[in-house]
């Protein structure tokens, strides 16, 4: 039971985190109609940015500001700088493509992935950066926090799930109730349609870019809470985002979060009770989504594409 | 050498298109070949030229290579080459003719690799004859190609492109995990050469050199999978294929088997990817599950997209560009001039739609001497990581070198340059002249002082930003056809 509430809790923070990266993943997809093969970098630059900005504030040993501050900061500041970022990919990588055959964009997606990774390795190198908050108050915020059941569920971890839901209600605000988020839905439902309606197309699609890519940025210190971050970690981190927004059904806002939690779920689950599952966790993974793609390729909550001829 | 487009025209010249074929394509064939530029003349001229003489005199200067350039790397580095060009004829199948965007291709060449291993390794003391396991490894590499080609039935574009990466993750993380088999990370090490038995074998070194005779076996493959494909591609199969990847919805229409084309498409560019992972394995003698990931299927990909994917002589050359390039980026010294001479090429090429460039060129060397005395008056340490003599000497006395860089000059300079350039994209007339002055004096202070430094990331920047530019510039890359959009 302790194993069960430790598999679940860890299930819930990996999934929160695959749900935010998804979540980007799917709003670039239902505007543009575009894979974002570069979105997994960005997170990767999302967690480097919040590398400097936490060793600029002192580090967590002694840090400058409260701890609440600390992160909020580490966490604005990253994503500020990937909704940048996703606003420069978009311009100069994306849209000179926007007619091309759908081929090319993706093409070029790869370059960006590709050029973005090695230029980190080029300016930063290829150690790993750990943010080591557990040095903070003697590991303050590890060994306290809310006991289940006689499980100790981590004050990082309790952040992190309440920090995520938050940034999806933020999101399900701006784009269920505002008008740029109306303007968003009616570019994904019909783009042509929505432009003759006097919607201006461009700048909806770098809204979302912002959107998506501050929500990878987010994401990015969420993860490195966790787990030290190197230059690399931008292609394994967008395929799993990419596995969560496909399960819930790609352009499907709902589906990506659903999608984050059965992935983080499914993947914490295998790890802690099949044999072998720490080393296997990805066949499995893999398999099963190859399986789902296959027959519902739509996703769990994704609409099915009709085709017209 | 062309492959993708009827070019029935020519002969016909005034009279207007060839039977069965659109007016429209024929007229836009036409204007491409008036407005080709400096390429499109070229083109012309090498098409003139039958497709075996090239393939003869290509064979034959590569076969005398060897002959030239004693040295054992340098030989090594042609045979690099020509496992990519196979690599590039194997893609341009799924890619170039079929259309389907293989992302997994990578893992066929390490099946192929792992395969010839396996059977010819002391792992399990199998010594199969070269013959059979080839053989094999060819069988094994076609199913697996077929297998993964199955989702195409149901899924297309981007789905398929998912698949095909998850694919290539699955073979990393089966080579990486079943260690009885694969060996795990250390992979498979003391894999026999070539022969026809255990004690009659190609030796891979010759009095500690680089066998040549693996160059010939190459590039003997090479030929033989050139001219078959070049047969499938003019053949039924071929034509239904570019069909296929024009508009599958059409070719369906049309009657035809396009979930058949795309598996036989998939099988056979896995095939040939297969083929050469057994000759990689057999020339350097171990496996390792890293050698076969994404780095690879990114080299291989630029390669298709620069020379032209659907043009198989295109993709041969892009093999021959990109190859070679990567290993001249591993050294600092050649990869300096290798900046430089791209420098001006492009500057000269560019000089012919607009002479001002020539202009720029003039201003960007004396805005460097200026710069470089103004340095060197302030503070003598500035420019104090100077070489002395030889092509380096002439560049130092013209960049800033310092000799102690602050921590943030790197990523500021490199960022910066990046922002810069991007802003001359974006503007246009004489103000993006006299921006362009600082930009590439900046990007040469950068490439002299962060990335020359850095081979291994700084080679595989310059790869992505080839496939970035290309697709935006030229998505036809440099021999291929650009695709007729038919509205």
């Amino acid at each position: 039971m302790q194993n069960f509430i430790q598999y679940t809790v860890d299930g819930l923070t990996l999934g929160s985190v695959y749900a935010l990266i998804a979540l980007g993943y799917t709003l670039v997809y239902g505007v543009l109609k575009l894979l974002n093969f570069a979105h997994g970098d960005v997170f990767m630059v999302g967690t480097f940015v919040g590398y400097g900005v936490l060793q600029e504030l002192g580090g967590p040993m002694n840090p400058k500001v409260p701890i609440w501050l600390l992160i909020t900061l580490v966490t604005l500041a990253s994503m500020a700088v990937t909704a940048g970022l996703g606003v420069v990919i978009e311009r100069f990588a994306y849209r000179p493509l926007r007619d091309a055959p759908r081929i090319a964009p993706l093409i070029s997606a790869l370059g960006v992935s590709f050029f973005l990774s090695n230029s980190m390795q080029l300016l930063f190198g290829a150690t790993p950066r750990n943010y080591d908050l557990f040095e903070y108050h003697g590991g303050s915020l590890y060994l306290r926090g809310l006991h289940i059941a006689g499980v100790t569920v981590p004050l990082l971890r309790i952040i992190t799930i309440v920090a995520a839901f938050v940034l999806m209600v933020i999101l399900w605000f701006l784009v269920n109730k505002t008008r740029t988020g109306k303007a968003m839905r009616a570019t994904s439902y019909d783009r042509e349609a929505a432009a003759m309606m006097g919607i201006d197309i461009d700048r909806v699609i770098v809204f979302t870019f912002i959107l998506g890519s501050a929500l990878a940025g987010a994401a990015g210190v969420m993860f490195a809470l966790r787990v030290p971050t190197n230059v690399s970690i931008g292609f394994i981190a967008g395929l799993k985002g990419f596995i969560a927004a496909v399960v819930g059904g790609i352009g499907s806002i709902p589906g990506a979060m659903l999608g984050g939690l059965v992935l983080g779920f499914a993947e914490s689950y295998v790890q802690g009770y099949v044999p072998n599952g720490t080393q296997w966790s990805d066949l499995y993974v893999f398999s099963g989504l190859v399986l789902l793609m296959i027959f519902r390729h739509q996703g769990l909550l994704g609409r099915p594409d009709i085709r017209k001829v | 050498m062309s492959d993708s487009t009827p070019h029935g025209f020519h002969s016909t010249g005034a009279e207007g298109p060839a039977v069965g074929q659109d007016e429209w394509v024929a007229r836009h064939a036409e204007r491409r070949i008036m407005q080709g530029g400096p390429l499109g003349k070229v083109e012309d001229r090498v098409r003139a030229v039958p497709w075996w003489a090239w393939l003869i005199l290509f064979v034959g200067l590569f076969c005398l290579f060897p002959l030239v350039e004693t040295g054992g790397y340098v030989r090594e580095v042609a045979f690099n080459t020509v496992l990519y060009m196979l690599l590039a004829l194997g893609l341009n199948i799924v890619v170039g003719w079929g259309g389907l965007l293989d992302l997994g291709y990578v893992a066929f060449y390490g099946i192929g690799a792992y395969v010839y291993a396996l059977l010819d390794s002391p792992h399990y003391h199998h010594h199969f004859p070269t013959i059979v396991s080839i053989v094999i490894v060819v069988i094994v590499g076609a199913l697996a190609g077929f297998l993964l080609g199955l989702p195409s039935w149901r899924l297309t574009g981007d789905y398929l492109a998912i698949v095909t990466l998850f694919f290539l993750q699955l073979f990393q993380t089966v080579t990486t995990n079943w260690q009885h088999v694969t060996g795990g990370p250390f992979g498979i090490l003391n894999v026999d050469p070539f022969g026809l038995d255990k004690h009659h074998q190609l030796a891979t070194q010759h009095n500690g050199v680089f066998a040549v005779s693996y160059l010939y076996v190459a590039l003997g493959i090479f030929v033989l999978v050139y001219v078959a494909l070049r047969m499938v591609n003019n053949s039924r199969t071929g034509r239904a294929w570019r069909s296929l990847r024009e508009d599958p919805l059409a070719a369906e229409a049309m009657g035809m088997p396009v979930n058949w084309l795309k598996l036989l498409s998939f099988a056979s560019g896995a095939a040939v990817a297969a083929l050469t992972g057994s000759l990689y394995a057999a020339l350097y003698g171990n496996v390792f599950p890293l050698t076969f990931y994404f780095v690879t299927l990114i080299t291989i990909y630029t390669m298709v997209i620069l020379g032209g994917s659907g043009n198989q002589a295109g993709v041969v050359l892009g093999a021959l560009i990109v190859s070679p390039l990567l290993e001249v980026l591993r050294d600092s010294g050649k990869s300096r001039i290798m900046f430089f001479v791209a420098l001006v090429a492009g500057l000269a090429l560019f000089s012919r739609r607009s002479p001002r460039i020539a202009i720029v060129a003039a201003a960007t060397l004396v805005f460097g001497f200026v710069v470089h005395a103004i340095c060197s008056a302030i503070n003598g340490s500035w420019v104090a990581g100077e070489h002395h003599g030889g092509f380096a000497g002439f560049v130092d006395h013209w960049v800033v070198a310092p000799d102690q860089m602050a921590r943030w000059i790197a990523p500021a300079s490199y960022v910066g340059v990046i922002c810069i350039a991007l802003v001359v994209a974006l503007l246009s007339g004489w103000k993006r002249l006299a921006l362009l002055v600082p930009t590439l004096y900046l990007a040469a202070f950068v490439w002299e002082n962060v990335m020359l430094s850095k081979p291994e990331p700084a080679r595989y920047i310059v790869l992505g930003v080839i496939l970035i530019v290309l697709m935006i510039l030229r998505p036809n890359g440099l021999l291929g056809e650009r695709r007729v959009e038919i509205v």
